[in-house]
């Protein structure tokens, strides 16, 4: 029944692309230090998709941010590693030889080769980020003349590839103004524009947000096929879940600046073991589910200034203790497996609160 | 059940540019019952948005009728039409912008309760405002009515908005994309309290949206109309509709929203269009709107005669020649006018 | 990166808009300072005449003194202490840049929020007037009109200048209700019937009251210069403020006489850290009042 992709299926051998440890960011704002991102670490494998799940406040595009090294000013990043490999191919198919990097450590010039040649993101709302009075082909132009990479004939190639590979009709859209295209097609030519260096990782911050459901299933079809042509990893930030139940290999739910849960796609559906993930899942009705089996998280997200004590969602949670309260619990492994979780009651989670679920009960 | 609200033929046009037109809405007709829910869902630029502003009454329909408890609403003059404006209200989108920021959730609430001589006094006021601010489960209340906006989630905003709606007591709440813009977890929450008051009070609602999941869980027990390009295609029970869509958009639609559960949405077939051109009002398709990207299409008649809402006995309505050719008998008259 | 979801959970705000405003203000240096100018000068206009006597009679015998340790900023073409004059004479000034400033802003405001609020032919109406206002070259008409008709006080000037001053600030605050006219919550209000009263002052004003500080601030730029205009030109016959210092001592061409320097530049000097000080504030208020900070402090 679990139709993992190819991807998935070679996953944890060989180094992850990315390896993100104890990252740790804060905003300065009037009121106090905003802290974002608390002590994430998380690792993505090659060819794997990644969906970060979160709502206002979990962290998750700071985090995004963050990992191609593009905050704003107010932001400090306080400590962590964010270590990323390029695996070169070795000759006769053998191990190659792989090259780590430090992005935190990078400096200004070091930085910007490492941005969309290695790293690409495509951001939240990007239908807004494109130049209104220049060419598609002029944009593509200017990308690659400021990486040093392919021009003129050879770039229009290159480009016309990406086009037909994202169902872009590469005659109608290469000389045309951005305005000229619709919301799904510029969301279409920015992914193509992620992809143009040929990076290892690509970012997508909310890239179904603001669409049509024809538009959204589009893109989720044209991820999906790009996935199978080319070879790279994919992180998406969403509040979506359907998004992640579509693409995703693995899913990692954040709340209050922390990874709180992470596994493979069908564990987190079926079997989810963090109170706030399993009442994510319940808030989400399907065109299938009974409406008596939806309910809702009571209370709101936390003040990022202010934050409570020990765990940031025992205000809201049925299954809070004295411990709970106090202690903010670290991600462990859930039995010999690799699925993570960090909740101080996770082993009676899934029992008590499921109240049917979507999927089979344990 | 009485009919609140009925829409007869209603059409709504937009000048684009100097000679050139946009029918936002095109010959929409629909009623809502006293204490019913229906659902609008549609793409952008279907015209649920402006089909909802013009029952609230901040558009005015370029054609048709719009009725309300059986008066034609133009002919209501003075108090009549006060009292319509009232008994139908809106609940916005964004909880950012529905709100004055330089007014407090005690002053966002007295403003129509003063205005309309609701409530005489400061203490009675202030007391109202509380009882409203529970009634939308913002509690304890007093600790929200000095709170400013900008110290409120997006969740707690919207629930002062329809506190807010609640306070001229409408027999008609309009929710346009109202949870859309809250939080995931929360928008569940926010729905059940439209649930409650409208048991309560017997609220009719009429929810807009382009999530069909939450539609259907919304109009559990109403119905769910679907538009495309300013026409009503088709409206049914909300099971009905999304367990066995019968117009050809519908089930498109349907295939094509993701799940949020990978053993369904990674097994769903999605029904293929004909064409990938994205529809424009500017270049509205001769006869059935949706016939170059029909999978349906049957030739001439698709493109050439835009189907009429067909009734039929099952309570579904369908604006489609092929359904309607095969289901010729079971089709019945449009319902009239109550009076 | 806006959708940062703190809830605050801290006192509620009860600050009215203008206790915010100068805690904002406080912090930007430039303001503060055209603030504090602002305010010593009125002091000094207002409360100083009651603590100096006026120089009424001319001293002969120190025509056209340098500034000194005896005569701290010199003396004018009659012998009068140039500090003493200063401080008298700003009380006029002053008072015609408030009074002015504030009329014309009333006006303004009224005109271009009710033209923008009802639109159509009210709109098309008061617009067409103020247009035409416009088009005359303001300046040059108030020259006119102050010829043919004698302004017998600062009273009526401070009126003439508004009355000539409000067409170019109306179209400003049109345009700003416009937008606000779009705005959700006043689409609310206009669902619940709240009243255009209500709507235009309750509603759109106070999301605007930076905007009309800025504007009314310039309202008194603006007539600070009209006035001066017109006394220079002999065109307004009374009074001695600044204005009238400024121009009597050019009138004596003191531009000629080394020695008369401080007649001339005392009440120049006086005009222009005025109006300096208001540019500070004004610019700094732009500055504070950007509508991202607007949501709260």
């Amino acid at each position: 029944m679990n139709q993992l992709t190819n991807a998935a299926m070679s996953q944890r051998t060989g180094a992850p692309t990315l390896s993100v440890k104890g990252l740790t960011i804060t905003y300065q704002a009037k009121r106090g230090s905003v802290q974002a991102v608390r002590n994430v670490s998380l690792e993505v494998q090659r060819g794997e998709a990644l969906a970060l799940i979160g709502e206002s406040g979990s962290g998750k595009t700071t985090l995004g941010l963050g990992l191609v090294r593009l905050l704003p000013s107010t932001a400090t990043v306080r400590q962590g590693e964010l270590v990323y490999r390029r695996t070169v191919p070795g000759t006769n198919g053998g191990p190659g030889a792989v090259t780590e990097v430090d992005v935190l450590k990078l400096n200004g010039r070091e930085l910007r080769q490492f941005r969309w040649k290695e790293c690409a993101m495509v951001f939240q709302a990007a239908l807004n980020a494109f130049n209104p009075v220049l060419r598609i082909s002029d944009q593509f132009g200017d990308t690659a003349r400021a990486h040093g990479y392919l021009q003129g004939k050879a770039l229009t190639d290159r480009a016309r590839h990406l086009f037909e590979l994202v169902r872009l009709d590469p005659d109608r859209v290469w000389r045309s103004y951005p305005h000229e295209l619709s919301g799904g097609m510029r969301q279409r030519v920015l992914i193509a524009l992620g992809l143009l260096l040929e990076p290892q990782l690509l970012i997508l911050d909310e890239p179904t947000t603001a669409l049509d459901i024809l538009t959204q299933r589009n893109i989720m079809d044209v991820l999906k096929e790009l996935r199978q042509q080319l070879d790279f990893s994919l992180i998406f930030i969403s509040h979506d879940l359907s998004l992640a139940a579509e693409l995703a290999d693995r899913v990692a739910t954040m709340y209050a600046g922390k990874l709180v849960e992470i596994s493979d796609v069908y564990t987190t559906f079926k079997n989810p073991v963090h109170p706030y993930t399993i009442g994510l899942i319940n808030a989400v009705p399907t065109l299938t589910a009974h409406k008596d089996r939806v309910s809702s998280i009571p209370g709101s997200p936390p003040d990022l200034i202010d934050l409570p004590t020990g765990c940031k969602f025992h205000p809201r949670c049925p299954l809070a203790d004295l411990r709970c309260r106090q202690e903010e619990p670290e991600l462990v492994a859930v039995t010999g497996t690799d699925h993570w979780v960090a909740c101080w009651n996770w082993q009676i989670a899934r029992r008590q609160l499921s109240n049917g679920g979507k999927g089979g009960a344990a | 059940m009485t009919t609140l609200i009925q829409l007869d033929h209603i059409t709504r046009r937009f000048q684009v540019k100097r000679q050139q037109f946009i029918k936002a809405v095109d010959d929409v007709s629909f009623d809502v019952q006293e204490g019913e829910i229906v659902c609008l869902v549609g793409e952008s630029g279907c015209g649920k948005t402006t089909t909802g502003k013009m029952i609230a009454g901040l558009l005015k329909p370029s054609g048709g009728q719009i009725f309300y408890r059986g008066q034609d609403i133009t002919t209501l003059q003075g108090e009549a039409w006060e009292q319509y404006r009232l008994s139908v209200q809106l609940v916005h989108q964004d909880p950012y912008a529905s709100l004055n920021p330089t007014h407090s959730v005690f002053d966002t609430l007295a403003a129509p309760l003063r205005r309309h001589k609701i409530t005489v006094g400061e203490a009675a006021t202030r007391a109202q405002a509380r009882e409203l601010l529970e009634m939308v489960d913002l509690t304890p209340a007093t600790d929200f009515l000095d709170k400013y906006p900008h110290q409120l989630s997006g969740g707690q905003r919207q629930r002062v908005a329809v506190a807010r709606a609640l306070t001229v007591k409408p027999s008609f709440i309009i929710a346009d994309e109202a949870v859309s813009m809250v939080d995931v977890s929360i928008r569940i929450s926010l729905l059940n309290t439209l649930l409650r008051l409208k048991r309560e009070m017997g609220l009719a609602v009429l929810f807009i949206t382009h999530d069909l999941a939450l539609a259907k869980y919304f109009a559990w027990e109403g119905r769910i109309g679907v538009m495309y390009l300013g026409r009503l295609v088709e409206l049914a029970p909300a099971r009905q509709l999304v367990e066995a869509p019968q117009h050809p958009y519908t089930q498109v639609l349907l295939s094509a929203i993701p799940e949020a559960d990978p053993d369904v949405t990674r097994t769903k077939q999605h029904i293929q269009l004909r064409s990938m051109d994205v529809p424009s009002l500017l270049r509205l398709p001769s006869g059935c709107a949706f016939h170059p990207r029909c999978p349906c299409f049957e030739g001439e008649t698709c493109e050439q005669v835009v189907p009429p809402l067909a009734f039929f006995r099952d309570g579904s309505a369908v604006a489609c020649h092929p359904v309607q050719r095969e289901r010729k008998l079971d089709r019945v008259a449009e319902p009239t006018r109550a009076d | 990166m806006t959708a940062m979801e703190t809830t605050s959970t801290s006192r509620p705000s009860r600050e009215s808009g203008l206790l915010r405003t100068l805690k904002l203000l406080a912090r930007n240096k430039i303001g503060l300072l055209g603030l504090i100018i602002i305010i010593l000068m009125t002091l000094m206009s207002f409360v100083g005449p009651l603590v100096i006597p006026p120089e009424t009679q001319a001293h002969t015998e120190q025509i056209y003194k340098p500034p000194s340790a005896a005569h701290p900023l010199g003396t004018d073409f009659q012998g009068r202490e140039m500090w003493k004059m200063a401080i008298h004479g700003g009380r006029d000034v002053l008072i015609v840049a408030f009074l002015a400033g504030i009329l014309t802003t009333l006006v303004a405001v009224t005109v271009g929020a009710v033209s923008a609020f009802f639109g159509g032919w009210v709109d098309s109406l008061m617009m067409g007037i103020t247009d035409i206002w416009l088009t005359i070259p303001r300046f040059l008409l108030l020259v006119v009109v102050a010829t043919l008709v004698r302004l017998e006080n600062i009273w009526m000037l401070a009126l003439f200048l508004a009355f000539f001053g409000w067409p170019g600030l109306a179209r400003q605050i049109r345009s700003q209700v416009l937008s606000l006219k779009k705005r959700e919550y006043v689409e609310a209000a206009q669902l619940l019937d709240l009243g255009a009263p209500h709507i235009i002052f309750r509603e759109m004003l106070p999301n605007m009251m930076s905007y009309i500080v800025i504007a009314m601030i310039n309202a008194m730029t603006s007539a600070i210069y009209s006035q001066t205009g017109l006394v220079f030109l002999g065109v307004v016959p009374f009074g001695n403020n600044w204005g009238v210092m400024f121009s009597l001592a050019y009138a004596k061409n003191a531009i000629y006489n080394p020695n008369a320097a401080a007649s001339l530049l005392v009440p120049m000097g006086a005009i222009i850290l005025f109006q300096i000080s208001l540019v500070m504030l004004s610019r700094s208020l732009e500055e504070i009042f950007n509508p991202r900070l607007r949501t709260g402090v």
